[in-house]
């Protein structure tokens, strides 16, 4: 992967002095906290309910073991022990001190690694697919894409006061791991007559205005990438909106201007950005994707795998759902649940933490990825090897059969942690994956993406839930809308609302009368609670949810 | 007729911390909600408030919020008050693990 240059040493070990200058300001009273804020917030530090929160950026999901083993003497050294993996695929810590921060970075930089643009209306950090490099389907390695955007943007003068955030990520194959079409802006590397270049996507999102990315362009050749790219960024900076945070994500500025003005405008300023560029950005590409070479997998006999399939079936139950096809056959892709039932999605202590690095130098070529749905994955373990990796994950803690299935649940940190929540969403999540596992039904019911927001900004992406569920605050009690119908797939689509909501210590019981509906009404167990849900549409699963729930009122 | 006035408690975050404070009627900033002081009088409420916000090298974002009067002290009359009196409710960490003791 991607090694720190001298260039970016030196860049970030500037900015930490400086980050670090700014906190003994702040702390001896030189500045404001209406001065000190946005600079907080340019470093990835945010103020929670409880305590200050350090949001570090995983670029693009990757990380190695170095840099792992370091993400948990952080957890150690200045938090509580663990860190919280996210749907953008960075880590957050919940406890730190103020003045720990800056030897908190310091510690970051030691390993390639910050918390620049975490935060802030500015680009944030780059997302991709999880399997990227081990993916049969892929066309090529997104990643040096993905890292050619991040350097390119980081502190990109020009696009540091954006009306609003912008997330873009960056896939290369058909399938969309990584939600694509939710984003500011998505990329799909494609080829086209022999030529490799982009599919551009513009103006997808969640939030409080779901929307789902539309085309902008078709087909950009490879060495257009950035000079497109800052067009439509500048395109964005001049027309969105400012006056209204609420409608000032590109989303907005694509559906109020429509996509034709709005690409008539990306064009025009187009040539003005090509002619700045003169071709060193191609230059540093091939630089960057010489470091992404996919590890030379040594052929393996996979009889070791096929044995411990046949002679354990708690192996077998959690190979089903955790292990993915690999291009090389005889390898497979390990995602590392981060759902035990009853855990708080996407936490990981320091020592699972170490355990994961260790796996992944002994087994796994020392490549480790974060995914948007809170897990990680080894992407590159030869068959025969993993066995022992999940006997090792076991032990840990680490060995739960529940990858794409209902209790591998999408959460936001919700009223637990964060200030912008109107109701938590932990405990929902540990309460109906704790539920699954007392009825033992999750592998009978299969594919079910059930996500949890505590708040309409839709971080845990109750948009795109095949069950979402959304935490509101209605009177001062928390109450959880459900919606069905969501995809996070490359057929993105948004959820529709079911009705009324339900109270806290109802929605558990609702989702689960969803759950048996779909029992009922699926064709077999090949169909999908989604393919259900499209073959009858809402009427059957409203019913369940509120015909029984009259019926139980009525009885009492 | 206007409206009767709910009771406050000025609150904020620690500076350094960044944990959950009240202010106290003696001015101290004390962790645990018993000891904040409660505002039953709307002008001496905002008053309050205009003192704790001048001390910005202690505290940060400090606002008035709701709470009754209790037997123990006040009480959050909502729930996201109640949470920051405690901490989360999925790990035991935050207030309810730290004993309240070392304001």
């Amino acid at each position: 992967m991607y090694q720190y240059t001298e260039f970016d040493r030196a860049f970030l070990a500037e900015r930490n002095r400086q980050f670090r200058a700014q906190v003994a300001r702040r702390i001896s009273g030189s500045l404001t906290e209406e001065e000190f804020r946005p600079l907080r917030l340019m470093n990835g530090l945010y103020l929670q309910l409880h305590a200050y929160m350090l949001r570090v950026a995983v670029p693009y999901g990757s990380l190695d073991p170095v840099k792992m083993r370091q993400l948990a003497y952080l957890a150690e050294r200045w938090d509580k022990g663990y860190g919280h993996f996210t749907t953008r695929t960075n880590i957050q810590y919940n406890w730190p001190r103020l003045s720990d921060v800056p030897d908190m970075l310091d510690a970051l930089s030691e390993v390639g690694m910050h918390a620049i643009q975490t935060s802030g209306n500015t680009i944030r950090n780059v997302t991709s697919d999880h399997f990227a490099g081990a993916a049969a389907d892929e066309l090529d390695d997104p990643r040096p894409v993905a890292e050619l955007i991040r350097q390119w943007s980081t502190d990109h003068p020009e696009f540091q006061f954006l009306p609003r955030k912008f997330k873009i990520a960056v896939i290369a194959s058909e399938t969309d791991r990584a939600v694509m079409k939710s984003h500011d802006v998505g990329l799909r590397i494609v080829e086209r007559d022999g030529a490799r270049g982009y599919q551009v996507w513009v103006g997808g999102g969640m939030g409080r205005t779901p929307m789902v990315a539309r085309l902008l362009r078709d087909f950009l050749p490879e060495a257009d990438l950035l000079p497109y790219l800052e067009a439509v960024l500048a395109t964005y900076n001049r027309m969105g909106r400012r006056d209204n945070k609420y409608k000032a994500r590109i989303k907005i500025t694509v559906f109020e201007n429509g996509l034709d003005a709005f690409r008539d405008e990306v064009e025009a300023e187009f040539p003005h950005r090509r002619a700045a560029f003169s071709g060193v950005d191609q230059d540093w590409l091939a630089e960057i994707r010489a470091r992404f070479v996919t590890p030379t997998l040594p052929e393996r006999d996979a009889a070791a795998y096929d044995a411990a399939r046949d002679a354990d079936p708690v192996f077998r139950a959690w190979a089903d759902t955790n292990v993915s096809a690999h291009k090389h056959a005889d390898h497979g892709i390990v995602t590392i649940s981060l759902k035990a039932h009853g855990e708080t999605p996407g936490d990981a202590s320091a020592d699972q933490m170490r355990l994961v690095a260790d796996l992944a130098e002994r087994y796994g070529h020392g490549d480790i990825r974060v995914s948007h749905a809170q897990n990680l994955v080894l992407p590159h373990v030869a068959l025969a090897d993993i066995p022992a990796v999940h006997a090792e994950l076991r032990k840990a803690g680490l060995g739960t059969a529940n990858i794409g299935l209902a209790s591998d649940i999408i959460a936001c940190p919700g009223m637990d942690y964060c200030a912008l929540a109107t109701a938590r969403s932990i405990p929902v999540a540990t309460g109906l994956a704790t539920r699954l596992e007392e009825l033992k039904i999750e592998h009978e019911v299969g594919a079910l993406q059930i996500k949890i927001s505590g708040c309409i900004n839709a971080c845990g992406h109750h948009h795109v839930g095949h069950i979402g569920i959304l935490g509101l605050d209605r009177a001062g009690v928390e109450n959880y809308q459900i919606t069905l119908g969501g995809d996070p797939s490359e057929s993105t689509a948004i959820g529709t609302r079911t009705g009324p909501g339900f109270a806290y210590d109802e929605i558990v019981p609702a989702v689960e009368r969803l759950i048996f509906a779909y029992l009922d009404l699926r064709e077999g167990p090949e169909e999908t609670f989604l393919q259900t849900y499209r073959r009858l549409g809402m009427a059957p699963f409203k019913s369940a949810l509120y015909d029984e729930e009259a019926r139980a009122h009525a009885a009492e | 007729m206007a409206r009767e006035f709910t009771p406050k408690v000025v609150t904020a975050n620690a500076l350094i911390e960044g944990d959950v404070v009240y202010l106290a009627a003696d001015d101290r900033w004390v962790r645990d909600l018993a000891e904040a002081e409660l505002l039953i009088d709307e002008a001496e409420a905002d008053y309050r408030l205009l003192q704790a916000q001048a001390r910005a090298g202690e505290i940060v974002g400090a606002y008035l919020a709701e709470m009754r009067a209790g037997p123990d002290g006040p009480k959050p009359t909502h729930f996201r008050e109640d949470f920051r009196r405690k901490g989360p409710s999925n790990r035991f960490h935050g207030k309810q693990a730290d004993g309240l003791s070392h304001a």
